[in-house]
């Protein structure tokens, strides 16, 4: 199910959407300098989640009449001309970007879905591999790259086997469409906190990986974009880790630095973390939906902006897709902090039509004895 | 300086694909490299190197390779299903050949076949000091062989150099649906023999499914009538325009080449001339053993031109089968004629020329020997253009079927 198109364009949409998020983080300076532009930006930003391209492009375009050179608004200009479908112009703006800010790989990742769209596939490529050497870690890109790795091959396909999935593909516009119409209704923040947590919260820059993915091993990025997979929070460890923090960090409540502090880690403790990851990976295994989101906390950080309710549903239909499914988990390593846990592992995961290995990031709390997830991540 | 020429020509093929990669890579940008990694002993030998480049785990390489593999073929889809799955594999484990989600089980089948079968044929390609066993003796003008091998899904042409194949070149070919050894009308099979084309069908006439042109051939011929066998409109043809190959058993019975591949052949084939042998498993002899097959034949053939030159008729006789057959002859009849006609002979003489010996590929040890008879005696001269087939009768080679064509 995974390998149909429509995922691979929702995630590329939800993709665009995370990237402006994290580069307004970055871009929080030109905010602080232009306090008035910045503030139209936010509205733009709101009035582009809410579905009012238009009045989200009047409103950019205002701000950059008044400051030409904001790299934040330029962005959202993009952003918003390719939810237009304008893809031409968006380009244009990403193109541009690249050129002037050639140290952020947010332009390049945007570039590379815009391309895609339009099938210049090596373009793609092109764009996401300058996005991955300003920033190796970036794993958007790479979840991207892997998702663009497997368009080319889905179209390599057509032509071995005549085959035709362009029908996937326009089911894949129509799901683009009401992945944008069905924006979060909530007020819309500048910077949506649970986003820069999952930054602040990454664990030290672990260089996921330092060069692109290496073909013939799975790629973790595949399985970030799979919809077989618990949705991959967008923002893996980013480099401007740094940036982030200083700018939004001040407004996360829930700041996982809290637990900063080294605490002995209870053998019995990393032994009860080991039962629920396998307790997890079992409820998966056996289709046992709502026993496999009873290890989710409440306050999980659900990926991808969507609400629980959606993330809850979306997973119940992943999980009890038909088939077999088989989840399973080696070099299980845990580190216990108190009631907190990280538990790092190479996560096989095999299905029907889907199999693929990588690694995987759970944090865990403890809650009235038991062991819930809080985080869930790509990569190890 | 003639064998100059020929090696020249003969590679003219090569160059050219060798051409059109230089052509394709400069209109991509690359003005100063040949297509990276594309073998030009043509799209086996890439594949082969593609799947080595897999085996050592060089998978950027082997898609590198892919991709200009595919610039030169661009239909060529088994190269886009292997490019499927190295792309496939920078974002997920390959579970096997044929990756694709949802992919008709039949097409990934086919395609896997077709794999198998280049490999196989071209790694098995036979070495310069063998010679297929069929090629006892060509004709001078007789300037090609053609033998097909549907075990390895292969073709193999020869070039006849004073009566010796010489190897020029080979390709993949597919077969009827359901193989080899044709007996009967409908049965999807290809033939199994001695063959000729009996001329060229445009492509006008045949349309784009067959190709460019197709060779009709002459099944069946006068051994398959014998036994009993028939059926028609056994070809040699292409493919259609958006395709570069078929799966290894494709076909109705014909044998179908890619379209490049079949204009080569073009200008190899001479109508009624150039020998097609369709084998199941080709069996190669070296050449001290297809000398000794070869003389002990033009042996055999020789007595026979002397016995019937000495009117001497049970000497004649001894080297006919008892099985034998000429038209509505059988051996007594066929043997009371030859014995009139000698007693009214003062003299005879005989002389064979232009000698062809062709092995037959079938389950029985036949040999199809054709050749231009000059007979010339006291009262009646003829010349005549005389076809023979050999078999081995307790041991010893012995005419089964003779007529004048």
């Amino acid at each position: 199910m995974r390998r149909s198109s429509p995922a691979c364009y929702s995630i590329l949409v939800t993709t665009m959407v995370t990237t402006m998020v994290v580069l307004s983080a970055v871009s929080i300076p030109a905010f602080a300098q232009n306090p008035p532009a910045g503030s139209v930006v936010a509205e733009a930003q709101a009035l582009m989640q809410q579905g009012q391209q238009s009045q989200a492009l009047e409103k950019v375009d205002r701000a950059l009449a008044a400051n030409p050179r904001d790299r934040q608004a330029r962005f959202l200009k993009g952003v918003i001309l390719t939810e237009l479908n304008k893809l031409d112009e968006a380009a244009a703006v990403f193109v541009k970007l690249t050129q002037d800010a050639p140290e952020l790989p947010e332009p390049y990742n945007n570039l590379a879905v815009i391309y895609a769209q339009q099938k210049q596939y090596d373009k793609a490529k092109a764009a996401l591999e300058m996005a991955i050497r300003t920033n190796p870690s970036y794993a958007v890109a790479h979840e991207n790259l892997g998702d663009l790795y497997a368009k080319m091959a889905r179209e390599a396909y057509d032509k071995a086997l005549q085959t035709d999935s362009s029908n996937a593909n326009a089911q894949a516009k129509l799901n683009l469409l009401r992945e944008l119409t069905a924006a979060p209704a909530k007020p819309p923040v500048p910077a949506a906190p649970t986003r820069q947590v999952t930054i602040a919260a990454a664990p030290a820059p672990a260089p996921v990986r330092s060069e692109p993915p290496k073909p013939a091993q799975p790629v973790q990025a595949a399985i970030a974009s799979s919809a077989a997979k618990p949705p991959a929070p967008a923002i893996a460890p980013a480099a401007p880790a740094a940036v982030a923090a200083t700018s939004a960090q001040a407004q996360s409540s829930k700041s996982a630095a809290s637990s900063s502090a080294a605490a002995a880690p209870a053998e019995e403790g990393k032994s009860a973390v080991r039962s629920a990851v396998l307790a997890w990976a079992s409820a998966w295994s056996n289709k046992n939906a709502r026993e496999y989101l009873s290890y989710y906390a409440k306050d999980f950080q659900v990926p991808d902006r969507k609400s629980r309710k959606d993330w809850e549903e979306e997973r119940t239909q992943r999980v009890t897709k038909p088939g077999n499914i088989k989840v399973s988990v080696a070099e299980l390593e845990i580190h216990v902090n108190g009631d907190h846990a990280t538990a790092r592992f190479k996560q096989h995961y095999d299905s029907a039509n889907f199999n693929s290995a990588s690694g995987k990031t759970l944090e865990l709390t403890q809650r009235n004895g038991h062991w819930q997830i809080v985080q869930e991540r790509i990569g190890r | 300086m003639k064998k100059t020429l020929n090696s020249i020509f003969l590679s003219r093929s090569q160059r050219i694909v060798a051409c059109v990669a230089l052509a394709l890579s400069a209109k991509a940008g690359a003005p100063n490299a040949i297509i990276a990694g594309v073998s030009d002993a043509g799209p086996d030998a890439t594949i082969n190197l593609i799947m080595r480049d897999i085996d050592h785990n060089q998978l950027d390489i082997a898609l590198t390779r892919t991709d200009n593999l595919l610039r030169i073929y661009p239909n060529f889809r088994l190269a886009h299903l292997i490019r499927g799955d190295l792309l496939l594999a920078r974002s997920q484990a390959l579970t096997g050949f044929g990756n694709a989600t949802n992919a008709p089980a039949e097409r990934v089948n086919d395609l896997r076949e077709e794999a198998i079968a280049r490999l196989k044929g071209y790694r098995s390609r036979p070495t310069t000091n063998t010679v297929p066993r069929y090629l006892l003796q060509l004709r001078d003008d007789q300037n090609y062989a053609i033998v097909v091998d549907t075990k390895q899904s292969r073709l193999y042409v020869y070039r006849n150099e004073k009566g010796r194949p010489v190897f020029v070149a080979d390709w993949y070919v597919s077969q009827g649906k359901a193989g080899a050894e044709k007996t009967r009308e409908g049965d999807l099979k290809t033939p199994i023999g001695v063959y000729q084309v009996t001329g060229i069908l445009p492509g006008e006439k045949i349309g784009d499914y067959y190709g460019k042109r197709a060779f009709p051939l002459n099944y069946p011929n006068e051994w398959d009538r014998m036994q009993g066998r028939n059926g028609h409109g056994i070809w040699l043809h292409g493919v259609p325009s958006d395709t570069f190959a078929r799966p290894p058993k494709a076909s109705e019975g014909c044998v179908v080449l890619a379209n490049q591949d079949l204009d080569t052949l073009g200008t190899y084939l001479q109508i009624g001339v150039t020998p097609i042998i369709i084998s199941d498993g080709v069996e190669w002899l070296s050449l001290d053993d297809w000398q000794t097959q070869r003389q002990s034949l033009d042996k055999e053939i020789e007595n026979w031109r002397a016995d019937w030159e000495s009117r001497d008729t049970d000497r004649y006789l001894s080297h006919y089968s008892s099985r034998f057959r000429a038209g509505n002859l059988n051996l007594a009849s066929w043997g009371r004629q030859k014995r009139d006609v000698n007693a009214s002979k003062a003299w005879v003489k005989v002389s064979v020329r232009n000698l062809s010996v062709l092995r037959n590929p079938g389950k029985e040890e036949m040999v199809m020997v054709s050749f231009d008879q000059d007979y010339r005696s006291n009262n009646v001269n003829n010349v005549s253009t005389k076809r023979q087939y050999w078999i081995k009768e307790d041991g010893r080679w012995k005419i089964i079927y003779e007529g004048s064509t």
